[in-house]
């Protein structure tokens, strides 16, 4: 969050994303309570706590696949409401990359990768699949081009899944727990597409339990518990010398087993 | 050699398979021989009427289908005009086939039906090029069949996806009214469809609006085989996990890209096979227009035993009949098993 983390050169440039006093509930379930959040362009934010804490759910309501009911979330100066206009424009600055990968599977890895440029972008089609290539290339898979998503390992998923949210040109990766679904001997292989990602100074916020790339990547940790946004900082502060109790207690219970 | 063991294993394993073995074969071979000799051994092939079909023998009269062929097949369409429903009914035929193809699914597909269905129009209907005009109450017998069952499958499936679509909608009114007109139209006969479209469908249009008989009754059969399709298609639609329709947001396809190009065509793949038993219901439930005295391929067999010359000759007109509604609905099984398996293929998770 915010002011504690002006020292980074990424926070000294302007906020992309900004929630303030955002509020949600399914049902009677409070799951948000008052999250204050502010993302400047190139920052990487990564959120962790124990599982139920609110922290998908919090980077779902950036690009509105869930509705926050009270508060503000603005994302590159377009406030989010309930306008069909304003949420196409934002999901089109936003991309996601989803636990379980969530390719489509009728379609091959190219046109995966080319849907969404050719008809929400406009982008000519040799031009979309040029890019793709591109992209294809840089999660380090090119000869998978002309295979189906259920021909792939989940590894391989992945980094599909990642390109082609990148294919959209996006100004903010979304990641919400991208390696909780996959063998551990393929998660190597999707951090360090997402470390790569991060040294190009991609904004992104990410959902996670490796501790390692959070450590390597993250500008700022925020932690959440019971729907609230507990402590932020800078990692080696937030790994060192936790504030508070439960941020304590939560680190204690994921680095020493 | 392999026959034999086969036998052995499968059907004289123990003494008692081996007693039902051969007194189910027993019966078989009966009912068979009786059938075979019926429909060919004692068949009469030729003669002038009923009463020589007698003389000459004790089986089927294929005699009387020799001679009222053409009236089963095109009814009451004149008879010097009947080259042009035949005509017609070949193309048809050729047309679908070539649809089932995947490898012809493509743009030029659609103005081959356009030109298909022109000239197709053209030769029904007449009045144009120095064909006499025939109107649509003349249409009859496989012709109409074919007709009223490939326009309502045309019809009713975009409407049925229309319908199941606004069913899922998240706009309450659009909710309403898709699943009101779903469950009235799957909650009444067909039947009653068809008299609602016969009867009541001409009080609600203006006087000056004359709508053609047979086009009452297809818009009945349509909106009858759109209600069922569409809840085929909502099965689909539920079937297709949230993490599509979530990828799809997050990309911003926006509502109709996310349907035609991410959801829709999963959905559909995996109802394929209700879809098809439901097409294959309505062919066959196309014969129920004879109740608006239109004269659909059933009807004529029922008619062409009329004729005083060939009276009760029934069984021969509706085993004509039969086979042919058995092959159009067996093909149309065994195409939607292909194409199941064909789609699993490329798509295998």
């Amino acid at each position: 969050m915010v002011d504690t983390n002006t020292q980074t050169a990424a926070a000294l440039s302007v906020p992309i994303i900004e929630m303030r006093h955002v509020d949600k509930w399914f049902g009677s379930f409070h799951v948000l309570r008052n999250i204050n959040l502010t993302v400047r362009r190139g920052e990487k934010v990564v959120v962790v706590g124990p599982s139920g804490s609110g922290k998908s759910t919090v980077i779902r309501c950036i690009n509105r696949l869930e509705e926050h009911q009270k508060g503000q979330i603005i994302v590159d100066g377009i406030e989010l409401t309930a306008d069909l206009k304003n949420i196409d424009a934002i999901r089109r600055e936003v991309g996601m990359v989803f636990q379980q990968f969530n390719l489509f599977p009728h379609l091959t890895v190219l046109e995966n990768l080319t849907l969404a440029p050719i008809w929400v972008r406009k982008v000519p089609r040799k031009e979309a699949e040029e890019v793709a290539m591109y992209y294809l290339n840089r999660v380090r898979i090119p000869e998978q081009v002309h295979k189906y998503p259920g021909q792939l390992s989940g590894g391989q998923q992945q980094r599909v899944a990642i390109a082609r949210s990148l294919c959209m040109k996006p100004s903010i990766m979304l990641f919400d727990e991208p390696t909780s679904a996959l063998d551990p001997e393929m998660v190597k292989e999707v951090l360090d597409v997402m470390v790569g990602l991060a040294e190009e100074g991609m904004t992104m916020i990410c959902v996670t339990h490796e501790m390692g790339f959070a450590r390597t990547v993250a500008d700022t940790m925020v932690f959440m518990d019971r729907g609230e946004i507990v402590e932020t900082g800078a990692p080696e502060a937030f790994f060192s010398a936790p504030q508070n109790e439960r941020t304590r207690a939560f680190l204690s219970q994921i680095l020493h087993h | 050699m392999a026959a034999l063991l086969w036998l052995r294993r499968n059907l004289f394993n123990s003494i008692v398979n081996s007693i039902v073995t051969v007194i189910l074969s027993a019966i078989l071979v009966w009912f068979g021989y009786g059938l075979l000799r019926w429909a060919v051994l004692d068949a009469v092939w030729d003669a002038p009427d009923m009463r020589g079909c007698h003389a000459a023998g004790s089986g089927a009269c294929w005699a009387f289908i020799r001679e009222k062929w053409r009236f089963i097949l095109f009814g009451r369409y004149p008879f010097d005009a009947q080259w042009r429903p035949a005509i017609v009914t070949a193309q048809l035929i050729a047309m679908t086939g070539l649809s089932f193809l995947p490898a012809l699914w493509r743009r030029e597909l659609i103005y081959a039906w356009v030109a298909a269905i022109a000239v197709s129009a053209a030769l029904m209907f007449g009045g144009v090029l120095g064909l006499d005009y025939v109107p649509t109450d003349l249409w009859s017998g496989l012709p109409l069949t074919l007709i009223l069952a490939l326009a309502s499958m045309a019809l009713a499936f975009p409407l049925a996806v229309l319908l199941a679509l606004g069913r899922r909608s998240d706009l309450p009114v659009i909710k309403l009214l898709c699943t009101a007109a779903i469950e009235f139209m799957r909650g009444v006969p067909l039947i009653s469809m068809l008299y609602m479209a016969s009867l009541m469908l001409p009080l609600f249009l203006p006087p000056d609006l004359p709508v053609d008989k047979t086009l009452r009754a297809l818009i009945g059969i349509t909106l009858f085989l759109a209600a069922y399709q569409a809840e085929d298609v909502r099965g689909g639609l539920q079937a297709v996990a949230k993490g599509q329709y979530e990828a799809a947001d997050a990309l911003g396809l926006g509502y109709w890209l996310k349907m035609r190009k991410i959801i829709l065509p999963q959905a559909i793949a995996v109802v394929i096979p209700p879809l098809v038993s439901n097409l294959i219901g309505n062919f066959k439930n196309t014969a129920l227009v004879s109740i608006i005295s239109l004269y659909d391929l059933l009807q004529d067999a029922a008619l062409s035993v009329i004729d005083p010359k060939w009276r009760g000759l029934t069984a021969e007109a509706y085993i004509f009949v039969g086979l042919i509604y058995f092959v159009v609905c067996y093909s149309m099984s065994q195409y939607s098993q292909w194409l199941e398996r064909r789609l699993n293929r490329s798509r295998r998770r």
